[in-house]
């Protein structure tokens, strides 16, 4: 269990709780294990010479065993429960700031469903690992080695029967495991595709409703769910023979003790009391070697989980500051990108942007225009330093954005992204996230220039309305207006809108356009746009194609001079947006 | 020692992991609300495998009958044969021994075997069931659900109902019986010693599980509510990771999330304890129960009440009695958990449906002559969408809605849908009302393109026959060619036959609106609607789809939410819709001539190019539609 072991230097502070925890267990198994040797004293030395004082004694002895093992027990389960808790907690935490420290490549690489379920469902299951190993895996082999011992010491001929025994149920449930393991990762995979169809149909429920699908889909699902069905009882029918395989081995093993022992018995060679007290062991032992395995299995299964947050642990983030020059940003930025590549540093290897050269000068507007997949969203990526470039330089104020600190460089830059991503609290909460103390004053400013003041002030709440599930519903356009207003909020030397008025209709991204305008020259500005109306008033218009600037400058100069800047223009003058935005 | 306990052994490994006794998981320990109408309901599934739940009952009784045989024969062995020394008489009764073990054995796979046919079926019974019930929601109930809360449902509490009937309930029955047939045993080897041990044992099993069950509660219930907030914490900040990056917010993220993940410390470590603490008392009781039959058992025999072979089976069957004890303590919060689970399934179950009205009736071959006559509605009570909204389409007809985000446009569509039921007003097609037409009949007739295309995983060519299943593969490719979506399908991998991923991502946004076209245009429908892209999506795919969907448009009564001016031009009536209601209607010339809210919208979208194309002399008031210009003619 490599990974699991990689895992375990976060149960280093706790070492004591983790140390204390298993010798606790000793005791506890200590106490059970002298047990079927009391009570054989009881039986031979008590009952069989008639001594009533023995019997009382060693009673009085098995009930003080009984104490002291719980004692130990109940001390066990309380440091082994706080260790592992610590160790999760820790553990959770170290992924989480790790997340946090990750760069966009690396988010992009890990993908945020399975980043979430490593936080939270894998860290459980290491954890649970942790407190079962702290006490029952530490219990568990040790009642068995204690019982097999215990079982030679009361009779090492009758001990013999092991010899046969392990190795019959060991086998037989290796058989079982590896039987059974298959069947179950079966079951697993038809329980995906059955969660696939349920998911497909409550994300598609409008387009199987549009094409009266129902029947179909009942159908499908129908024939998947009895797919599921008939894997889940082939698995849970083979492994219903473990219990009774197990039993039957035991019991087994049992009736060859009374009957190779009776026969003991009576050449003299063994006491009654022996004889029961050996059951005993035998009982305890062959149950222990079963919950080995069992535990072997639960490891197994958490050594998985503990390989994916590993997996996070180790990746390395993949913006590195060179030596860190602490720059402060004059007001206004003048960015320059010097014969920049880029590329996601796929299989491929295809770059998305080619030999980038241009220089935006403090307070123009910078507008990005060309197709989906021209690089737009690429390039204005590589400013905040959300991706280093591949090659050649960006600079802000001619210093190389990669010898800025992460932190500071982004204070300065103001961005609203693609999908407006608002988190749950309430609409100030949410303006003023990129500068929790701005006055109340300043996030209804922002809000007017974003022209989010006018929706936020009909709901009943205004600014303070919840938003989320639970709160007000946003359309997409007014999710996008919020997010514009929190960029703008940050006062910032550089505001990137990327593509964020999409959903937003035309004549309302005219009047944003004009509130940015009255600002003046405050910050410089890259707008992305698929709209050629949202970038007809830029002070210079950049067109990509294929990761490469086509052509470059004002409007008035792009349409004489640029034939694919006029192709752009006629298309869309011809297909003519005229309303905008979706419900 | 009760050697049994933290890992349950012979459960098959649940799928879902992490579930073992109370002391090892974070299991949700959800409490029902209506446990016994509950219990009922799921009765009313499994009353269909009765005849296995019988017989089942009868095989758990006949395999712990044996069990207890077992120590029985074990003591008997002792005092008449062994400690006499009966040779023969041994070997005869270690064959009985053997045949009891092997028949209980043998019992306890068939009650497994057949057990697990009734669960299965059962919980395939309540999927299904499920299921065929989300078909029939009103797509309301999906507005207002997260699917994330829907598919849980789906997923994790059939699951826990399916762990219940397949695991939990044979062992409860077996526990139950097994606990009444030790006692039974006991009592009838030697009373006086069964009497002072199982009142032992059960009065003090009894006591400490309350004590930690009452204890364990609170701190449970404490340690979802705590976890609940830390997951959903790390959800939100995790989807958000790259805002929060952008805004340099990951500190302060981070202090929320220590806070929060100290608080599950905190109550998980309590609740976790208290649960653990069952381990060691179960173990505690055993050994105790063993010292007192050992103690007393021994004195008794002293004194000549009791004898040897009795403490030997007495020993056993002690063991046997605490361990349903501990078993039935475990099983509580998961019959609990499942109880809860099996409340939201039925809660799902028991939503109103939308289903036809009794006498609806089916629609034949439809001409597509649409009206709607003072149609009202809302989507939450008191908030009206749509206020008294009338139109009329003849059959053929291109209609064009357009007005400003949030207006209705996609309201009136969904409304002829039966997406949603009108207020008041009707809607007739063919003159028929639609509310008396099946709605499946009903969307049959009508081909819908969103804008936002929806695919399955599956092929290519699986997607396009979404829209008519026994189409053939020429007809699929027909479609494809008509949709022009033929030219990218080519350059797929593996064309036609291209699987696409779930969220299809292989696809650009215009292509997966093609695909879309094809497949409605393989419906053939004798309406439709249709909602343009509102971004533009890249030039050339952009053309492709103006060319497909006006091919598609033809010969139909099409409704198109639309934003693209060319399509505008080709409608034959354009409605404009504002707040609700439709405030002006005609062709394009006829509502620039009104210098109404149309015009006001078409010149806000080409002020700027007004300035731009026509020597910027500022805000012109030029009335002469810029179209005239950019029109191709």
């Amino acid at each position: 269990m490599p990974a699991t072991r990689r895992l375990a230097r976060f149960l280093a502070p706790y070492r004591r709780w983790a140390i204390l925890a298993p010798l606790l267990m000793v005791l506890e198994v200590t106490m059970d294990l002298m047990q079927p040797r009391l009570l054989q004293h009881i039986i031979d030395q008590g009952i069989g010479q008639s001594n009533l004082s023995v019997v009382i004694n060693t009673g009085l002895m098995m009930v003080g065993a009984a104490v002291i093992g719980m004692i130990g027990g109940v001390g066990c389960t309380v440091y082994a429960i706080r260790a592992g808790q610590g160790f999760g907690a820790d553990l959770r935490g170290n992924l989480f700031r790790k997340v946090q420290g990750l760069s966009f490549g690396n988010l992009d690489r890990l993908e945020t469903g399975k980043l979430i379920t490593r936080l939270t469902t894998d860290v459980s299951q290491v954890q649970d690992v942790v407190m079962m190993l702290l006490r029952v895996m530490v219990r568990v082999p040790l009642l068995l080695v204690g019982s097999l011992i215990m079982a030679i010491l009361t009779s090492p001929r009758l001990a013999m029967l092991f010899v046969v025994l392990i190795p019959v149920v060991s086998l037989a449930l290796i058989w079982i495991i590896n039987r059974t393991y298959p069947m179950f990762s079966q079951v697993q995979r038809q329980l995906d595709t059955l969660n696939t169809v349920m998911q497909e149909n409550l994300a598609g429920v409008r387009v199987v409703k549009a094409f009266a699908r129902a029947q179909h889909e009942i159908h499908r699902f129908r024939r998947t769910n009895d797919r599921l069905m008939n894997q889940n009882l082939i698995a849970v029918r083979t492994s219903a023979v473990t219990m009774p395989i197990l039993m039957l081995s035991v019991n087994l093993g049992v009736v060859a003790t009374i009957w190779i022992g009776g026969i003991q018995v009576k050449a003299g060679g063994l006491e009654v009391g022996q004889l029961i007290a050996f059951i005993n062991y035998l009982m305890q032992t062959l149950m222990s070697l079963m919950q080995v395995s069992m535990l072997v299995l639960r490891v197994s299964r958490a050594e998985a989980s503990a390989e994916r947050i590993q997996e996070v642990l180790d990746s390395e983030p993949d913006i590195r500051n060179l030596p860190t020059t602490y720059v402060d940003l004059t007001p206004r930025g003048r960015i320059a990108f010097e014969n920049v590549s880029f590329d996601y540093g796929g299989d491929e290897h295809d770059p998305v942007l080619k030999k980038i050269d241009f220089v935006a000068e403090p307070g123009q507007t910078v507008a990005l225009l060309g197709a989906t997949g021209a690089g737009k969203s690429s390039l204005i990526n590589l400013i905040p330093r959300f991706y280093d470039v591949s090659d050649g330089r960006v600079t802000i104020d001619d210093v190389d954005v990669r010898t800025m600190n992460e932190t500071v460089l982004r204070s300065k830059i103001g961005i609203a992204l693609q999908e407006s991503v608002l988190f749950s609290g309430t609409i100030r909460e949410n303006i003023r996230w990129g500068r929790p103390n701005a006055s109340d004053e300043e996030v209804m400013t922002a809000a007017q220039m974003a022209q989010a003041h006018d929706f936020i002030s009909r709901f009943p709440e205004g600014y303070d309305s919840i938003v989320g599930q639970r709160g007000v519903n946003l359309s997409g356009g007014q999710k996008q207006r919020i997010a514009i207003a929190r960029a703008l909020l940050t006062n910032p030397s550089v505001l990137i809108l990327d593509d964020s008025t999409s959903a937003v209709d035309v004549e309302t991204e005219s009047r944003i356009q004009a509130a940015l305008g009255q600002v003046g020259k405050r910050h410089t500005r890259f707008v992305v746009a698929q709209r050629i109306s949202t970038v007809l008033n830029a002070d210079k218009i950049l067109v990509l194609d294929d990761g490469r600037i086509v052509a470059e400058g004002t409007h008035d100069e792009l349409i004489t001079a640029s034939p694919i800047y006029r192709e752009i223009y006629e298309s869309q003058m011809e297909t003519g947006v005229l309303t905008h935005g979706g419900e | 020692m009760a050697e049994n306990r933290d890992s349950r052994p012979p459960a098959p490994l649940p799928p879902i992991l992490g579930r073992g006794g109370p002391a090892l998981s974070i299991g949700k320990v959800e409490r029902a609300k209506d446990t016994r109408g509950t219990i009922g309901r799921v009765w009313g599934y499994l009353r269909r495998h009765r005849l296995a739940l019988i017989v089942t009952v009868f095989l758990v009784l006949g395999s712990t009958g044996l069990n207890l045989l077992g120590p029985y024969l074990l003591g008997l062995a002792i005092d008449r044969y062994i400690l006499p020394g009966d040779l023969p008489g041994l070997a005869r009764i270690s064959l009985l021994m053997l045949v009891v073990y092997l028949g209980s054995s043998l019992l306890t796979w068939l009650q497994s075997y057949i057990m697990a046919g009734a669960a299965q079926n059962t919980v395939r019974d309540i999927r299904n069931d499920l299921f065929a019930k989300l078909q029939i929601l009103p797509l309301g109930f999906f507005d207002r659900r997260a699917h994330g809360d829907v598919m849980s449902r789906l997923t994790n509490d059939v699951e826990n109902i399916n762990l219940v009937l397949s695991d939990s309930l044979t062992q409860l029955v077996s526990g139950v019986v097994s606990m009444f047939g030790v006692a039974v045993a006991m009592l009838v080897i030697n009373p006086r010693l069964t009497i002072v041990s199982v009142v032992t044992i059960s009065v003090l099993s009894l006591t400490l599980t309350r004590w930690v069950a009452r204890r364990t509660r609170d701190a449970f219930r404490q340690q979802q509510a705590t976890l609940g907030k830390l997951n959903g914490l790390i959800e939100e900040t995790v989807t958000g990771q790259r805002v929060v990056k952008a805004y340099h917010r990951e500190g302060v993220v981070i202090e929320q999330f220590d806070a929060a993940n100290r608080d599950v410390r905190e109550a998980a470590t309590r609740a976790q304890t208290y649960a653990g603490f069952v381990g060691p008392l179960m173990n505690f009781v055993n050994n105790l129960g063993l010292a007192i039959v050992a103690g007393i058992g021994g004195w008794m025999a002293v004194q000549g009440l009791a004898t040897v072979g009795t403490i030997a089976s007495f020993v056993n069957y002690t063991r046997q009695f605490g361990r349903p004890l501990n078993d039935i303590a475990n099983l509580y919060n998961t019959i609990q958990a499942a109880v809860a689970g099996a409340e939201r399934v039925f809660e799902v179950i028991d939503e109103a449906s939308d289903v036809d009205a009794p006498d609806a009736l089916p629609l034949a071959q439809i001409k597509g002559d649409v009206r709607f006559h003072e149609v009202s509605f809302s989507y939450d009570p008191g908030v009206p969408v749509l206020k008294n909204v009338s139109l009329q389409a003849q059959p053929g007809q291109i209609v064009a809605l357009v007005g400003p985000t949030g207006a209705g446009k996609t309201t009136i569509v969904n409304l002829l849908t039966r997406f949603y039921e009108i207020d008041s007003g009707w809607i007739t097609i063919d003159g028929q009302d639609i509310r008396r037409i099946k709605k499946e009949d009903l969307r049959r007739q009508l081909g819908i393109v969103l804008q936002d295309t929806f695919l399955f995983a599956g092929t290519v060519s699986d997607n396009i026959r979404y829209g008519r299943l026994d189409a053939t593969d020429d007809d699929v490719i027909a479609a494809a060619r008509l949709a022009n979506a033929e030219q990218f399908i080519h350059r797929l991998p593996h064309g036609y036959h291209t699987m696409l991923s779930e969220r299809a991502s292989n696809l650009s946004q215009g292509q997966r609106q093609l695909l879309a076209i094809a497949r409605a245009i393989l419906a053939n429908p004798s309406i439709l609607i249709l909602d343009e892209a509102t971004s533009s999506v890249d030039t050339r795919t952009e053309k492709h789809i103006q060319e497909a969907m006006l091919r598609l448009m033809t010969g139909r009564t099409s409704f198109v939410i639309a934003h693209r001016l060319s399509t505008i031009r080709e409608a034959d009536q354009i409605l404009v819709v504002n707040h609700g209601e439709i405030v002006e209607r005609g062709t394009h010339q006829e509502l620039l001539d009104r210098h109404g809210f149309y015009q006001h919208l078409y010149a806000g979208q080409f002020r700027a190019n007004e300035r731009q194309g026509q020597a910027s002399d500022g805000a012109s008031d030029e009335d002469e539609s810029p179209e005239l210009e950019l029109a191709p003619t």
